[in-house]
């Protein structure tokens, strides 16, 4: 097994947690945390097949990561005060109680 | 070029913006409605005697000032003012008599809740009537002279509360309607053959020479002169607006209306139009004069008209009980003698009687039957004393008074007519009626004890209406003094030639035949009403003693009223029934099955679009509403819903990626 696949086993095995939190937690805070975990997967992906592909650009991995960690934390930001008006909203954050926003 | 003829247009102007603002005047507004009205025609007044001045000038000028109104395909439709001797002194008589009738309905009408709008018809007949007078186009005179109608008729359905009243209205609308459609074709006839409707146009008017000759030639089967045809239909005009047998059946009766409108229009000027149209287009009248051939003149016509009609309604006259119907009767019988001085004069005389008697009536609270009336000579001093003057002038008492001149006027020019002496006879049988009948009214009215307790309380009139009387009766004696054979002023300035005077006396045996006459009419008068005074209100008339069904005959006006509604009336019913039932079954039926064609294809239509085109695009929003509610029964709102349909279709593609990559 060369690295590449251990990389690639390694992140499947991370997102697999990050799925199974996001699906499995009640708590919103415990959710932005799964999906954080998958998008890391992810990144974990791109550094490999980077780092492992004969003949690729200098750094063009890295910076696909740094890109997506951006814009990740711009997201969370979101979903972090999307959390607080949930609180301020229904004194808790259970996502199970959060079902009036539907068509 | 400014001729005295390019301003007349203002003496009817006047009045008619009177009536114009006191059509605007509130019920309330009395006196702005009769001071506007009295101020206007007063106007009217001044202007027509500097027209009678600038028209006395030259005597034999017509002057006018014509316009063009509008164009017709090539032609030009004109209108115009006319001024000579004859529509000054008719304007001046009009606006005259006029006013001295406007102030005295102020005392008359007083009491009455509508005074306001009484005053705005009168100055509306008064421009319509002045109208008539100045005009210079058949057109225009025509157009007045409608307008003329429909003041009388406001004015005899002044109050229409009472039934009467607005019948009595209603007759006068549509029996002078029957003249004016003759009237009408009079002149489209007139239009048709000379192209033009002005009375004189510097040669090409159809008055004048060139035109009147064209006219007068023989172009109708039988010898007639399209003149005589033209004539005649102008007649049936003014046949109906004077009341002239056999249209004369309304007069009577428009003494429904308040009695200074019986004066003014029923009287003085309304029924003088129609004598003043016939003056107006005297040539055309005597254009067919010189054809020997013509086997009817239309003067013969008119002449005979008017003898029956002088006779007639001197007849009649004897056997009335309404003080104003007894006038009325006078009125149509003196319209019969049909001439313009003896229009002017008797426009004085019947205005003043008829406003004398309007006095009476207010005086004794609108009692108008003189049976009911008497011994109001001792209270209503002023009131007699006009009366009796007015009674003198028309019965023809002689040398004093207008009516006299004038009647001898025309007596002699009836027995210079040799054409037929029938005239004359009627003329001279009308004296004795007429001296008669005024007798017997003054002394039913004045003489004798008062017969009910209105009488036996009346008292005089106030001043505002007692001046006007007498300013009339001064009027109606100083007239006669221009017309007198001796010095006939008049009757030169109307034909424009010098009329060379006559000794007083010449003829004098038809004189003295019309003074016997006039005598035996009163003397007869005398004996039978005033020797024995009337003393009760029931007791029989004395003629009606002598020969009760005459009388009768007489009194019911000769019967034309129900003879009219035998013939015109019944064959207008059947007329109206055979349309009704045209009505009913064919027209009826014929409308009722495109109706039910319409209906028809109605609920066509609306099956079509219930089961047809609703049905179809109810179902068609029925799917899109099922479908839009399906999809949002799939949002939930619950996050982890979402988040698992997300996870499982990644494992779905993951599966597939997986087993594609086998491939």
């Amino acid at each position: 097994m060369n690295p590449l696949q251990l990389c690639l086993v390694f992140s499947s095995l991370l997102f697999a947690v990050g799925l199974a939190g996001a699906l499995a937690r009640n708590n919103g805070i415990l959710v932005l945390l799964g999906l954080e975990l998958m998008l890391n997967a992810a990144n974990l992906n791109f550094i490999a097949f980077w780092r492992f592909h004969p003949g690729a650009a200098p750094a063009t991995g890295v910076i696909f990561v740094i890109f997506a960690i951006a814009v990740t934390a711009a997201e969370t930001a979101v979903g972090l005060a999307l959390v607080i008006a949930l609180y301020r909203h229904q004194q808790n954050i259970r996502l199970s109680e959060a079902n009036r926003l539907k068509g | 070029m400014d001729s005295p003829a390019d301003h007349l247009w203002l003496i009817p102007a006047l009045p008619l913006l009177a009536a114009g603002l006191g059509a605007l005047t509130p019920r309330r507004g009395r006196r702005f409605a009769a001071g506007t009205a009295i101020a206007a025609l007063a106007g009217s007044l001044l202007l027509s005697i500097a027209a009678l001045h600038e028209a006395l000038a030259d005597p034999a000028a017509h002057l006018y000032h014509n316009f063009s109104w509008f164009d017709i395909g090539s032609g030009v439709m004109r209108l115009g003012w006319l001024l000579d001797p004859l529509n000054a002194l008719m304007c001046v008589m009009v606006s005259l008599v006029g006013l001295l009738i406007f102030i005295f309905s102020l005392g008359y009408m007083d009491s009455d809740e509508n005074f306001a709008r009484f005053f705005c018809f009168l100055s509306l007949f008064a421009a319509a009537m002045l109208g008539v007078v100045v005009s210079n186009s058949l057109l225009l005179l025509f157009i007045s002279w409608e307008l003329v109608g429909l003041a009388s008729y406001l004015l005899i359905g002044f109050w229409f509360q009472k039934p009467s009243a607005a019948a009595a209205a209603k007759k006068a609308f549509i029996t002078t309607r029957i003249g004016d459609l003759g009237l009408l074709l009079g002149l489209v006839w007139l239009y048709n053959s000379t192209g033009s409707l002005l009375l004189y146009d510097g040669g090409g008017g159809v008055l004048e020479g060139s035109v009147l000759g064209a006219l007068a030639a023989p172009v109708l089967a039988g010898g007639f002169a399209a003149s005589t045809g033209i004539s005649l239909l102008v007649f049936c005009g003014a046949a109906g607006k004077s009341g002239q047998f056999p249209l004369h059946v309304w007069l009577p009766d428009a003494m429904e209306g308040p009695t200074p409108v019986s004066a003014l229009i029923h009287a003085a000027t309304m029924v003088a139009a129609g004598v003043f149209l016939v003056a107006r287009v005297f040539p055309l009248f005597s254009a067919d004069q010189a054809l020997a051939g013509a086997p009817l003149h239309a003067l013969t016509v008119v002449a005979g008209v008017g003898a029956v009609t002088a006779l007639m309604g001197a007849a009649i006259a004897v056997a009335q009980h309404d003080l104003k119907r007894v006038l009325a009767y006078s009125t149509v019988s003196q319209l019969g003698y049909a001439a313009i001085f003896h229009l002017l004069a008797h426009a004085f005389f019947k205005a003043l009687l008829f406003l004398a008697s309007g006095s009476v009536i207010h005086a004794a609270h609108h009692e108008q039957d003189i049976r009911r009336l008497g011994g109001l000579r001792g209270r209503m001093r002023a009131t007699f004393a006009t009366f009796a003057v007015g009674m003198m002038a028309l019965a023809g008492v002689p040398f004093v008074f207008s009516g006299f001149w004038s009647k001898e006027a025309i007596l002699h020019a009836a027995s210079a007519w040799e054409v037929s002496p029938l005239p004359l006879y009627a003329g001279l049988a009308g004296v004795v009626l007429t001296a008669f009948y005024m007798t017997r009214l003054l002394c039913e009215v004045f003489l004798g004890a008062p017969r009910s307790p209105a009488a036996a309380h009346a008292h005089e009139s106030p001043k505002v209406m007692t001046v006007p009387l007498i300013a009339l009766s001064i009027g109606a004696v100083a007239l006669g003094f221009f017309g007198t054979p001796a010095w006939p002023w008049l009757q030169s300035r109307l034909t424009g030639a010098e009329i060379p005077g006559r000794p007083l006396l010449e003829g004098g045996g038809l004189m003295a035949l019309s003074i016997v006459l006039v005598a035996i009419g009163l003397g007869s008068g005398w004996a039978l009403y005033g020797r024995r005074a009337r003393v009760a209100a029931a007791a029989p008339d004395p003629l009606a003693a002598a020969s009760p069904r005459l009388f009768s005959f007489l009194g019911a006006g000769m019967r034309f009223d129900a003879l009219y509604a035998a013939t015109f009336g019944r064959l207008n019913r059947f007329g109206a029934a055979l349309a009704d039932v045209l009505d009913r079954r064919v027209w009826g039926g014929a409308v009722a099955t495109l109706g039910r064609f319409g209906e028809l294809t109605g609920f066509v239509n609306s099956v079509v679009d219930r089961l047809g085109l609703n049905a179809g695009f109810d179902a068609v929003s029925g799917r899109f509403r099922g479908a839009g509610r399906a999809y949002s029964r799939r949002q939930t709102g619950e996050a982890h819903g979402y988040l698992r349909a997300l996870a499982i279709a990644f494992v779905v593609l993951a599966l597939l990626a997986l087993i594609g990559g086998r491939r």
